[in-house]
């Protein structure tokens, strides 16, 4: 088995599984009937994303393991998606936002994703393009929307900046395994990404008259498994199930 | 009290709910939309299930303009493959017919068959019909 192939392919599930999970904690509890429908779709698409890449790292892993085995048996220093995709759901501008980084970067990658020498990945992303196109679509109108809106919807908005602004450099600060699979012509440079990815967010947040922060500090550690306190929280619920009945299926 | 409207009759105050009718409750239709509660306005959704046929109407949804009424369309009617084209329109803009008019508008073409064609009899000498 090729270790990074492994490690890459798990790093984008995870993040797909982590950010679904996090947005389908507002099932139920949307702002409206709509937009609850809206985010819960939006959690459905990650989550089947995410099984794609789990279930194809669970091949190249063998030794019996299965998306589930991987989703659910894994604890929190194992689990490699980025610090940004484990925040805190905050109000609804702060989820908005973190979907509004994240959507950008998944856009970004999962395009150059697919034409990547490895098969599988290139299918997977191509695949998991059309979602995020909707998804970037969606949350960069409620960017808009929401800085360009009221005065309390732009300062909720301007919070959310504020504590979401140092999770992004992450995204493109490599792992070991992102340089691996980079040098193999599996996996795009992620360096290569942050100038259009900035591009991006600068031109909605002007229209959402949101003032793009300078670089300054990236807080690190999640691709390599060093977590914010949250993640703990949030696999206690995913896979309390799975951890005291073992085996359990429903 | 249970305020009854029909489609493009919906008042500006409509939603606020609680209050007294508004005076011109059935006149309301062509006012501009403004979002002035806090409830977002209602939209009619229309769906096209494939090219080539028409734009059914599926239901309605609440949505702040006509973008998002779009968006929330598609999440809320078209998850499972039911569309390949939207349509949304301001319920406000719709003019419906009153169902206390049934009988004066309905009943009448109840006895008329000779406005089916099928009630006159064709020469043999025409085909394709």
């Amino acid at each position: 088995m090729k270790e990074h192939l492994f490690k890459y392919t798990l790093h984008l599930a995870d993040n797909a599984l982590i950010l679904g999970h996090r947005n389908s904690e507002w099932c139920g509890h949307g702002p409206a009937l709509e937009q609850d429908i809206a985010i819960t779709n939006i959690s459905l698409d990650l989550i089947g994303q995410a099984r794609n890449f789990f279930q194809y790292a669970a091949a190249l892993y063998g030794n019996r393991a299965t998306e589930d085995s991987l989703a659910y048996l894994r604890d929190a220093r194992d689990f490699t998606n980025c610090l940004l995709t484990e925040q805190q759901n905050g109000d609804w501008g702060k989820t908005i936002l973190r979907q509004f980084f994240m959507s950008n970067y998944q856009s970004l990658l999962y395009d150059q994703l697919q034409q990547s020498k490895d098969e599988q990945l290139a299918a997977i992303s191509a695949k998991a393009l059309k979602e995020v196109t909707y998804h970037l679509k969606w949350s960069n109108e409620w960017v808009i929307r929401l800085g360009d809106g009221t005065d309390e919807s732009h300062a909720r908005m301007l919070k959310a900046l504020n504590d979401l602004w140092p999770y992004n450099g992450e995204l493109f600060i490599p792992a070991p395994y992102e340089v691996q699979a980079f040098e193999e012509g599996i996996a795009p440079d992620v360096k290569t990404l942050k100038n259009n990815w900035l591009n991006k967010v600068a031109t909605i947040f002007e229209e959402a008259k949101l003032p793009v922060p300078k670089e300054g500090f990236s807080q690190t550690g999640g691709k390599t498994g060093l977590h914010t306190e949250y993640l703990g929280y949030i696999l206690a619920d995913m896979q309390y199930l799975q951890r005291t009945y073992p085996n359990n299926t429903w | 009290m249970i305020r009854k409207f029909y489609y493009g009759d919906i008042p500006e105050d409509a939603g606020s709910g609680g209050h007294a009718p508004s005076k011109d409750a059935r006149s309301g239709g062509n006012t501009p939309s403004k979002n002035t509660g806090k409830d977002w306005p209602l939209w009619e959704v229309f769906v096209r299930s494939k090219q080539g046929l028409d734009h059914k109407h599926m239901g309605s949804l609440h949505a702040a303009d006509a973008e998002m009424a779009i968006e929330n369309a598609r999440d809320v009617y078209t998850r499972r493959m039911e569309g390949v084209s939207i349509w949304v329109v301001e319920s406000k803009h719709l003019h419906a017919s009153n169902p206390d008019d049934a009988a004066s508008f309905y009943d009448p073409a109840n006895d008329k068959v000779y406005r089916h064609p099928t009630f006159y009899e064709l020469p043999d000498e025409l085909s394709h019909m």
